[in-house]
């Protein structure tokens, strides 16, 4: 499964879309697909248990969560890509 | 114009020299003298003299909410650390006979309560919500609510009290209305408070979100600008909000089943002027005696 898969998981959880994920393009707006500010934090959430990590202070904000790419972009920032596993490399 | 007052403990000081508050063994809980309640009711009725549409219903709410409805504003999920929840006794002679005994003992009496069926008022217009019609008409729903707000945060600052009243202007319709509403009563609350000679400005504002995640919320609400506040410079320390204009977008809508005649979740906006904190910029920037305020200030506010 790579990240964005993980992602997209995530996302079929806990965005709360008005479309069904599969349907939501890498690069497509979120925000634009119905999520709210709330399910925005719980996606952050599910982000940090699934990788076992703590988004730093300044990616605490709502573009970080804007689109499968961002989240993918902001996670490769703190070292998860795809290979690297679940953030627990040895 | 500057601050008229360095730090907030010396703007504490004067109103508690001149009696307009009275300390109590609990920070941020005042007793208000007659002279101060004298104008915060003259700063209500001057609010409400502000509407916009004389049809409007107006309620005025008691200090608590019924606990569902307080659940449904999820305000937990934001603000834990500012709720009042209120205990009760439910119990008979027997759990009375324990209840004394831990007292007595010097142990943790509350333990023998209850969660009770309200809490002490999160906001104003969350009282509002659940007693609305789920169906919003076109024009959408305005009301004016007015009642005290309970945030357990105890501060020296005279402005941060606990328990404090505010006068709302609420519209629940669609998001344009909300929307609407909001930027008009920015601009109403902005224009009636500078005419009582207070030196206000807006700005964008966001609430006091709880935790990392408040954080986020937080960085959220200011993005999306759904908040502005009515400031002043009181003293140099920091700006203080004395009125605010919020647009919720659908976060009372949807708890509440709200819905617009073409059946979207309603939206909804207020503007809230803070009847407590307008009464201390008045004090702050006229004086303690209001017998020595200009006198269109004292006549628009009947004191």
């Amino acid at each position: 499964m790579t990240v964005k898969d993980q992602i997209r998981a995530i996302l079929g959880q806990h965005a709360k879309l008005s479309t069904d994920i599969s349907a939501v393009g890498d690069g497509d707006d979120l925000y634009a697909a119905g999520m709210t500010s709330h399910a925005s934090v719980t996606v952050m959430l599910a982000c940090e248990d699934e990788w076992d990590i703590e988004f730093p202070q300044q990616m605490l904000k709502k573009s970080t969560f804007a689109s499968v790419d961002a989240i993918a972009a902001a996670l490769a920032e703190l070292d998860i890509t795809d290979g690297v596993g679940s953030g627990v490399s040895s | 114009m500057p601050a008229p007052y360095a730090t907030p403990e010396d703007l504490r000081t004067v109103l508690l020299d001149a009696g307009l508050l009275v300390q109590t063994r609990t920070d941020g809980l005042y007793h208000r003298s007659g002279d101060f309640e004298g104008v915060l009711q003259g700063v209500e009725r001057y609010a409400a003299e502000q509407r916009t549409d004389a049809t409007a219903p107006r309620r005025w709410f008691p200090p608590i909410m019924a606990r569902d409805d307080f659940l449904r504003t999820d305000y937990l999920r934001s603000f834990p650390d500012l709720v009042g929840s209120v205990d009760v006794f439910t119990g008979g002679d027997q759990e009375h006979k324990q209840l004394l005994a831990e007292l007595e003992e010097g142990r943790d009496w509350t333990l023998a309560l209850d969660p009770a069926e309200v809490v002490l008022s999160s906001s104003i217009c969350h009282s509002l919500y659940g007693t609305l019609p789920t169906g919003i008409p076109d024009d959408g729903l305005l009301h004016e609510c007015c009642g005290f707000a309970f945030r357990h945060e105890p501060s020296l600052d005279p402005a941060r009290m606990q328990s404090f009243r505010m006068y709302e202007f609420v519209l629940v319709g669609t998001p344009a209305q909300a929307v609407a509403h909001r930027d008009l009563w920015l601009q109403r609350g902005l224009d009636s408070l500078a005419a009582l000679g207070l030196s206000v400005r807006s700005d964008a504002a966001n609430d006091p979100f709880f935790g990392r995640v408040g954080r986020m919320l937080a960085a959220n609400q200011l993005h999306a600008e759904l908040k502005y506040e009515v400031l002043i410079d009181l003293t140099e320390a920091k700006p203080t909000a004395i009125a605010s204009a919020n647009y919720h977008e659908d976060h009372f809508g949807l708890p509440f089943g709200l819905t617009t005649p073409d059946g979207e979740v309603a939206h909804s906006a207020c503007f809230g002027y803070g009847l407590e904190r307008i009464t201390l910029a008045l004090f702050a920037t006229h004086g303690t005696d209001v017998t020595g305020w200009p006198g269109e200030v004292r006549s628009l506010l009947g004191c």
